[in-house]
């Protein structure tokens, strides 16, 4: 006779992996399950003792060891453990002791691995590699995105209309007109690839309005070497590039031949109402007041990206996108109020804004490199003032000041090139406790405004010097190790290795930061010139420093903590809240718990691997 | 298990539990009293039964076969009412399986008061498409053939059974048991109340089944279902084996 105990069954209905199986089978397992009871402080499983069951807590709490006897996790009610040895041998992998009286499901061997088999739900969700699981949960993401997923070249519905440069201005005009296109590509009979680009906008600005000839050669108003993109790469990639490059037509190349055209309106089709509108209208501003009004469209733009499924990769680069945009027309709207600079300039953005890893919460780190000429009689206060202009403009946007003063109004990071380099040179050589965080900041550079040569020629100091000094990276790897991951979630609080518990994690702290700073050390030592911490990995891998697969590993812990950060974000704003980067254990979903704590422990094993590969 | 009206009682006291038609617990040598009742009993299902044996006094509890049971009645006096139905479920003191477990509704000979339907639900419907106890007899005998059953409030299953056979074949069923409410009082009503108690009107702490539990960090279950008590039952034992005895404990200290 099999009867179902409805208590056993109600239990499982109400726990994930279990919930989301069919009642049929449910019960099923219902009919099947041992109980068992433990006092607080009783072993429930030994290291290598044979294991015949899945034991699932139906009540009370449980403390998982590592065979070296350090803590791995605690569970509570719903939590299951002994799938490691289920699927392994049927031996204990981590032992495990009741932390308070405990009740405990068994479901026998045979069934579970019934399950484990027969429903990939249940399979993905007891997976005994941690990575695998993360592996999935990014995967299912990416998925879901065709902006990640499609080429440009599935954008291009027509063969390029091209004009020879030799053209006049009036012939190019009626052949838009007759093609009905917005864009020309300029040829020349020597070159197979295009030598130029004019657009509507071109005929306006440069013909009509500068009362140009309408028989002169289209050569005179073209912009010549079109930026152009190769039919593979994908249609996330042409958005970035528009972005950046503030462009609205890019030109499609295959195999040194042109393709055809890609007008920002097709891009649009895919990620409607995008931050590329926020870009436009920041230069369309005309003070510090207007721009502060653009804050909410920022904010509208970033709930979009999260709600369109956008990866982190993504949404960091756009409101990094922006926030440059927003750095250079403050920058514009400085010099019309102050008047020409007396000497050339750079502006630069440090930090996560250099490293295109933007989100909603995030301070302005920023600097100037002045021209050798600097006079600090003569100049500085001119620059002193522009600091202050943009600085405090970009505070009214949104930007917080930075509470450690790395900004451009601070004059130590208000000072010519000269000095700069050396600075640099400096903290790589004698590092000391306080220039190795500098070094943490200003070693995620980008030129913003001005003389941008600069910015690569300090970028180019730091790739050749740092690598050589074996000292340096060994004491930059020891600085990644400050900020620890910590081990997973109890109940609602946030666990941490020595078993403390506290009840919220700040998921920049605790997670994308060591992981940028462990990735910046590794980009450091193979001389990678990406700063972008996804592109610097990709160099990292391509360079073999890491063992087998762990470059992808920390690819999806990084692009999970990240989601994780931005969700909370998004969900802040809707529910009308500050957006900040604490999370409670409490606002994360089951899964979104499982998958975390494997990401922190990628990330605790990659600290690990750090100290080892750059011994002091 | 039958859970009393509050109305009419607060808590259930251990000093006013019908005697059971054993004299003193302990004195009980059970296995000798098995061998007895094998010769005498007539029907052949329980001569079966009580041939197959019980476990001596001097087991250790960790290898004694158990049952834990509850029987749902149509109301509290063994000699008037009848049992509606009978939830089992085997254990150890190391594992509770539901794979065995055995749930039976049965039409009573007398009739279904309106107020016990309202605590166990178990409805005229229901009774009356159910079979009669002795019908399940032998598959109820072969279940408890060889364990000892665990009950919460031993004056419940026992005489109720006892009668229901008296009552069916013209003879009685005895059986040991161990009675977790029994075992909870021997903590909590080791004394009767003090003045000072009296005085202040503190309550005595409850030895119902749902309380028991919670000082042990057991789940609340919904009560009154046979199945149900039984595995709540079955848990509590495990519970207060883990926390006042071992399983070294000999049979003889926990049954009656």
């Amino acid at each position: 006779m099999e009867v179902e105990v409805t208590e056993v069954l109600d239990f499982l209905q109400q726990h994930p992996p279990f919930s989301e199986l069919p009642l049929e089978v449910l019960q099923e397992v219902a009919s099947q399950i041992e109980v068992g009871y433990f006092r607080a402080g009783t072993r429930i499983l030994e290291f290598g003792q044979p294991i015949d069951a899945l034991h699932l807590i139906r009540s009370g709490s449980v403390e998982v060891y590592r065979r070296s006897g350090e803590l791995y996790n605690r569970l509570s009610e719903g939590g299951f453990f002994g799938e490691f040895g289920l699927l392994r041998q049927g031996r204990v992998r981590f032992p495990v002791s009741a932390l308070e009286d405990t009740l405990v499901y068994f479901i026998p061997e045979a069934i579970f691995l019934h399950l484990f088999e027969a429903h990939e739900s249940f399979a993905d969700a007891v997976e005994v590699e941690d990575r695998t699981r993360l592996r999935q949960a990014v995967a299912r993401r990416e998925d879901a995105n065709e902006l990640l997923t499609a080429r440009v070249d599935t954008l291009i519905s027509r063969e390029p209309v091209t004009l020879d440069q030799q053209a006049s201005v009036h012939e190019a005009a009626v052949l838009m007109t007759q093609q009905g296109v917005s864009c020309l590509l300029i040829t020349d009979q020597d070159r197979s690839l295009p030598v130029g680009i004019i657009t509507d906008k071109d005929l306006r600005m440069r013909v009509l309005a500068a009362g140009l000839d309408v028989q002169a050669p289209v050569q005179q108003i073209m912009t010549p070497e079109p930026v152009t993109i190769q039919h593979s790469q994908l249609v996330f990639e042409a958005m970035l590039l528009m972005l950046r490059s503030n462009l609205h037509h890019l030109p499609v190349v295959r195999k040194g031949q042109l393709l055809g055209v890609i007008a920002l309106s097709d891009i649009i089709r895919y990620e409607s109402q995008n931050s590329l509108f926020v870009v436009g209208s920041i230069f369309r501003q005309n003070s510090v007041e207007e721009l502060q009004a653009l804050v909410p469209d920022v904010r509208a733009s970033f709930l979009r990206m999260v709600n369109e499924d956008a990866n982190s990769r993504m949404i960091g680069t756009a409101m990094a996108v922006i926030g440059r945009s927003f750095k250079q027309r403050l920058l514009e709207l400085a010099e019309a109020e102050l008047g020409p600079p007396p000497i050339p300039y750079c502006f630069l953005a440090l930090g996560s804004m250099a490293r295109e890893e933007q989100t909603l919460v995030t301070d302005q780190d920023n600097a100037l490199v002045l021209h050798d000429s600097f006079d600090p009689q003569r100049h500085d206060a001119y620059f002193s003032q522009l600091a202050e202009f943009v600085c405090q403009g970009l505070a009214a946007c949104g930007y917080t000041l930075c509470k450690g003063d790395i900004m451009a109004t601070n004059s130590r990071w208000r000072q010519p090139l000269r000095v700069w380099q050396q600075y640099f040179s400096d903290w790589i050589d004698k590092p000391t406790p306080e220039t190795l965080l500098n070094s943490s900041i200003f070693f995620d550079l980008d030129g913003v405004w001005g003389q941008l040569q600069w910015a690569d020629q300090l970028n180019d100091l730091i790739l050749r010097k740092a690598r050589q000094r074996p000292r340096f990276l060994a004491c930059m790897a020891r600085n990644a190790l400050n900020r620890t991951p910590p081990l997973g979630f109890f109940k609602d609080f946030v666990m941490e290795k020595d078993g403390r518990q506290n009840n919220s994690i700040n998921t920049k702290r605790r997670g994308t930061a060591p992981v940028a700073d462990l990735i910046r050390v590794h980009a450091l030592a193979v001389g990678s010139s990406a700063r972008n911490s996804f592109e610097r990995l990709e160099d990292i891998i391509q360079a073999g420093i890491l063992p087998s697969g762990r470059g992808q590993d920390l690819r999806d812990a990084l692009e999970l903590i990240s989601m994780v950060r931005i969700r909370h974000q998004a969900l802040a704003l809707r529910e009308g809240q500050e957006p900040d980067n604490n999370v409670a254990p409490e606002q994360l979903s089951d899964f979104e718990r499982k998958n975390l704590k494997d990401a922190f422990q990628i990330l605790s094993h990659a600290q690990k691997y750090l100290k080892f590969r750059y011994p002091l | 298990m039958f859970y009393l009206d509050p109305k009419k009682l607060r808590d259930q006291p251990v000093d006013e539990e019908p005697e059971l038609s054993q004299s003193s617990a302990s004195a009980v040598n059970w296995p000798e009293r098995f061998r007895q009742l094998a010769e005498t009993a007539v029907d052949p299902r329980l001569k079966a039964y009580y041939a197959a044996g019980v476990p001596s006094g001097d087991t250790p509890l960790a290898e004694v076969p158990l049952l834990a049971m509850d029987v749902e009645t149509t109301g509290l006096n063994a000699r008037k009412d009848g049992i509606v139905s009978i939830g089992l479920i085997p254990m150890t003191l190391q594992r509770i399986s539901c794979a065995r477990a055995g749930h039976w509704v049965v039409r009573p000979r007398t009739s279904l008061k309106e107020e016990s339907i309202v605590i166990h639900g178990i409805t005229h419907s229901q009774v009356q498409q159910a079979p009669d106890l002795d019908q399940l007899l032998e598959a109820l005998l072969q279940a408890m053939q060889g364990s000892v059953a665990v009950v919460h409030y031993r004056g419940i299953e026992r005489p109720f059974l006892d009668a229901a056979l008296r009552t069916r074949i013209g003879e009685g069923l005895e059986f040991p048991v161990i009675d977790t409410m029994e075992l909870e009082a021997r903590v909590h009503r080791q004394k009767p109340p003090g003045w000072l108690d009296r005085l202040l009107g503190r309550q005595p702490v409850s030895i119902r089944l749902a309380d028991s539990r919670s000082r042990y960090g057991l789940p609340r279950y919904r009560p009154h279902h046979a199945l149900t008590d039984a595995l709540a039952c079955a848990e509590l034992l495990q519970a207060q084996i883990a926390h006042r005895y071992s399983p070294e404990t000999l049979l003889e200290r926990v049954w009656s």
